[in-house]
């Protein structure tokens, strides 16, 4: 009887839907909404100025938003895998051709109630994509020529219409949410390796075609004192923001580093930052704890999953986010190199939440219809 | 269906392995983003913290408080006053253009400075404050005050200032502050410690000898200001102290008769105390007002001072290196004595000139004084007697009893800078200097202070009260409190024998109040008053036998060819207590211009006397 309920899954009534729920990873989510209002609170110097109002808005909107896919059957999702990659390779055109410049890169378009930033969605509807291109195929087929040659294609073209807006940083994002994917599939590890000594050698040959802020930023990274006032300024302070914090932290709305404007990009990029120099170690700790959680219940939704589909869907989600994550701390910690990557959920910016609130969707309503079968 | 299940059933290890694989990759890599944390928060907390606060926390340091200068009494001769600013910080202020505008209207500022201080406020940043001027008089000042409704942004401020109130009379022994330089920055360490833009340090005289003391230390403001540099708010006040108050030896009553007798010519006197070494009044002449160049002078002004003839920049007291003319005598005889050459009985023809190595050497006085006793001869200053004993002395052996009693040599040792030497021959000295033997006809006009003999004011005044206090060695001094030399009680001797001294001292006594004497004139009868002292009246450039023949009076003869007019003497004679020396640039003859001033000064120095003593029995009270 009971393996009668499960093959009659797709009927499940409202309420079974939302017993299926994953409360933990919910809460999480809202937890980490609410923190990341405190903290936009705090950059807008212990007001509600702009940034709050609007990111409460954001978050109120794209938690709802990430409701309803959650209710919408997993199925569907992976039905409109191939077709919304299309979507957003489009928008990447219509960015580049007609998108919104803003501080030397081309990356807006106008959507006149926001300015969406289509490089953001691309993190997540890739995954998407390689995941349905990848649930059906045999694991013998997974390595053939044409397969890889395939989903390289799906990677690259996307990431050549990042670059050139230039936004290096979100192209390797892009790539880093495919090649998850790719490792999840099955691609045979020696491929892997292969790639990452031919990375190493390149890499003079890399560094010479970076564009001269990019080389900039890497040399500063190596040294930041080389030029504390110039390009080296940003990792300074923002070490020092995060050094001052101490154990517990300055205090709410104390943080002198980000009152004072001593911190760049407080907003966006350098958000952990202005957090971590107010609450200190203990807080910064309690918002790893708050992402552990989140990577945890995402992968354990992955594995509780039915379908190979789902399964691929929330590992590749679940690693992308964590190397989002990471990224983002080691830059601000000066352990990387400075690249624009924003701190999910936590970081202003309506394009990133939305991306990665429709991923969270996705990997709920694979919590539940995680019966669900996909042929 | 089966085949496809076992390919399902590999899938599944797969990903679930590298599930694995990736999870424990990302445990790793959280512990090392959480240790990186740790590092920086708990481990290097402290650094990171101290950089926080360098960011955040910067300090304004306010010009200190200078001290101030007393004069023996307590009167404040250099003191410090509030001067009225106007300061403007531009960011503050809604309209620049109009309340810049308005202010100029109110002030009545010339074309000039309002286009200086435009210029200001280009080179300052917007929150910085703009001096718009430093030194307002209290009508403008209150004007300012009065329409402060119409005027955002403009701050009345009062702040502190130096200020002279006896204007020129100390200026020579004083200086003047004025902005410090950057040389003055370099050398003094004090003022590095505690430079603030517009500090005002000395430039001369004491203010700038005792820098150190005077300049006191900074209040700090301790702001905590963002990354553009604005000010957010005062966390800290420190207050600084205020540089040390010195008091002098000087009397401001006799430095103020000093200066009066001194107006309009060119010259120096000093007055010190004969046993303490203290200076009781010290002037040079021309002088100048110092106020003037606290907030900067003019050019004006300084082309005035700069091209006076009469040079008032320069300090004759301490600068001036004149021919002693006959005020050298004292020493010569005293040196004739001292070295068994003469004794009071010895007597020497004048004829008016002698021939002595095919040169002629006049006296005075053209009909001779006839036979002539040291006694007479200091009296009369018999120019031929002291050719003969300083023939008989030698050169060398004066110059021994001359530095000895202080002639060639820095009276004030390192506390001026300027101070200058002098200078007391010796065939060695000539030797080394001009790489020339000495001449005997040089050693005879040394004997009557011409030739390569050169002495300051103040050596002359020192050379006068060592000679009056009966031939001991005193340090002279310009700090009251300063004990450091002079240890009470314990007196160097400069003589081999007292009676000589004596001797000296009597040739003085005779020279002013006896008949025939050369500063007969200037005498005083009173005993209480009574003083003995020495003329003498030196050639700037030799005389030709035309000019001899001649024999012009003083006014006759072109201002920068007459004689210098020099008196030292000391006083009161039975109890000597004082010792003075007159210097008139150009004045013509010591009898007739330097000692009348002798007269009017003894009159005061001694009645002030007992002032001066009651105030050193109230210190010992006090204690």
């Amino acid at each position: 009887m009971y393996q009668h309920t499960r093959l009659t899954a797709g009927n499940f009534n409202f309420f079974q839907k939302f017993k299926n729920f994953d409360y933990i990873l919910l809460v999480c989510i809202l937890l980490l909404g609410f923190t990341s209002l405190a903290t936009m609170y705090s950059t807008d110097g212990g007001k509600v100025l702009f940034h709050t109002k609007s990111h409460f808005t954001k978050l109120i909107v794209f938690t709802i938003m990430m409701l309803v896919i959650s209710f919408i059957n997993i199925k569907y999702w992976f039905s409109i895998g191939y077709i919304s990659y299309l979507i957003v390779i489009g928008l990447l055109f219509w960015t580049y051709l007609f998108g919104i410049t803003s501080s030397g890169s081309q990356r807006w378009i106008n959507l006149y109630f926001i300015n969406l930033q289509p490089s953001e969605l691309m993190k997540i509807f890739i995954i998407l994509c390689l995941a349905k291109y990848f649930h059906r195929m045999k694991l013998e087929n997974v390595n053939s020529i044409y397969t890889i040659l395939t989903s390289l294609v799906i990677i690259l073209l996307p990431m050549g219409l990042v670059i050139v807006q230039p936004d290096l940083g979100t192209s390797l994002l892009i790539a880093v949410s495919g090649i998850a994917v790719l490792w999840f599939a099955g691609i045979n590890h020696k491929y892997f390796i292969y790639t990452m000594m031919g990375f190493v050698i390149s890499l003079p040959f890399i560094i010479a075609f970076l564009k001269p802020y990019q080389k900039m930023r890497v040399l500063t990274f190596l040294n930041p004192d080389r030029d504390p006032l110039g390009a080296g300024y940003q990792i300074i302070q923002s070490k020092i923001a995060v050094g001052s914090g101490g154990i517990f932290g300055k205090g709410f709305l104390k943080g002198t580093q980000s009152y004072l404007e001593f911190l760049p990009e407080k907003h966006t990029d350098f958000v952990f930052t202005l957090f971590s120099e107010e609450f200190g170690f203990v807080g910064s700790v309690f918002l790893l704890l708050i992402y552990a959680i989140i990577i945890y219940r995402i992968v354990a939704i992955g594995a509780g999953s039915r379908s190979f589909f789902a399964k691929i869907f929330c590992y590749s989600f679940g690693a992308a986010i964590f190397v989002y994550i990471t990224i983002n701390m080691s830059m601000v910690l000066g352990l990387l190199p400075i690249v624009g990557s924003p701190l999910p959920i936590m970081s202003y910016g309506g394009s990133s939440m939305l991306a990665t609130m429709i991923g969270f969707g996705i990997v709920m309503s694979s919590k539940v219809h995680s019966q669900q079968s996909i042929a | 269906m089966i085949n496809s299940s076992s390919d399902n059933v590999k899938k599944l290890n797969s990903i679930n392995r590298r599930m694995f694989i990736t999870g424990s990759l990302k445990f790793f890599i959280m512990i090392g983003i959480v240790s990186r944390l740790f590092f920086l928060q708990v481990k290097e907390n402290k650094k990171y913290l101290t950089l926080s606060d360098k960011n955040r926390i910067r300090e304004w340091k306010l010009a200190p408080v200078r001290g101030e200068f007393h004069d023996y009494f307590g009167n404040i001769i250099a003191g410090n006053f509030e001067a009225y600013q106007l300061h403007v910080i531009p960011e503050q202020v809604e309209d620049f253009r109009y309340v810049i505008y308005r202010v100029k209207d109110l002030l009545e500022l010339s074309d000039k400075e309002f286009k200086k201080v435009l210029k200001k406020k280009n080179e300052i940043k917007p929150w910085e404050t703009l001096i718009v001027s430093d030194n307002l008089s209290w009508k403008k000042f209150s004007k300012i005050n009065n329409h402060l409704y119409d005027l955002n942004g403009v701050k009345p401020v009062i702040s502190i200032s130096r200020n002279y109130p006896y204007k020129e009379n100390f200026t020579h022994l004083l200086g003047y502050v004025s902005q410090a330089n950057q040389n003055d920055i370099e050398n003094t360490e004090a003022i590095k410690k505690n430079f603030v833009p517009g500090l005002k340090v000395g430039k001369v005289g004491l203010e700038k000898s005792f820098e150190e003391k005077l300049l006191g230390t900074n209040d700090i403001e301790r702001y905590e200001v963002n990354a553009y540099g604005r000010r957010i708010s005062q966390l800290e006040f420190q207050k600084g102290e205020k540089g040390k108050n010195l008091r002098l030896t000087i009397d401001s009553e006799v430095q103020k008769l000093v200066n009066e007798l001194l107006k309009d010519k060119a010259g120096s006197i000093c007055v010190m105390d004969i046993y303490t070494g203290e200076i009781v009044a010290m002037h040079s002449s021309p002088s100048f007002d110092p106020n003037l160049f606290v907030f900067g002078i003019s050019k004006d002004d300084w082309q005035l001072i700069r091209n006076d003839p009469l040079k008032p920049l320069v300090n004759k007291t301490l600068q001036g290196n004149y021919s002693p003319g006959s005020t050298i005598k004292p020493i010569v005889a005293l040196s004739a004595l001292e070295h068994g050459i003469i004794n009071t009985n010895f007597t020497v023809k004048c004829t008016g000139k002698t021939e002595m190595y095919g040169q002629t050497y006049h006296c005075w006085k053209k009909k001779g004084h006839g036979f002539v006793s040291m006694r007479n001869a200091m009296k009369q200053s018999c120019d031929t007697y002291f050719y003969e004993i300083s023939r008989r002395l030698g050169v060398d052996k004066l110059s021994v009893t001359a530095k000895k009693f202080g002639l060639g040599e820095k009276v004030f040792g390192n506390l001026f800078d300027i101070e200058k030497k002098g200078l007391v021959p010796n065939t060695q000295w000539k030797k080394n200097a001009l790489g020339k033997g000495w001449l005997l006809g040089e050693t005879m006009i040394t004997g009557i202070g011409q030739g390569y003999i050169q002495t300051t004011p103040i050596q002359l005044c020192l050379m006068t009260a060592q000679i009056a206090n009966g031939g001991y060695k005193i340090y002279p001094k310009i700090l009251a409190d300063d004990e450091t030399k002079q240890q009470i009680g314990k007196f160097e001797q400069l003589y081999e024998n007292p009676k000589n001294i004596k001797i000296v001292q009597d040739a003085m006594f005779g020279s002013t109040n006896e008949v025939m004497g050369t500063s007969y004139r200037s005498r005083i009868d009173n005993p209480k008053y009574q003083f003995a002292g020495k003329t003498g009246t030196a050639q700037v450039k030799k005389i030709t036998e035309q000019e001899r023949e001649l024999d012009l009076k003083t006014f006759e003869i072109p201002y920068e060819q007459r004689d210098h007019a020099l008196y030292v003497a000391f006083g009161p004679y039975k109890r000597p207590r004082y010792a003075l020396s007159v210097i008139i640039e150009h004045g013509g003859n010591g009898s007739t211009t330097a000692a009348p001033m002798a007269k009017k000064l003894f009159k005061l120095i001694i009645d002030r006397h007992s002032i001066r003593q009651s105030m050193n029995d109230k210190k010992y009270l006090e204690i």
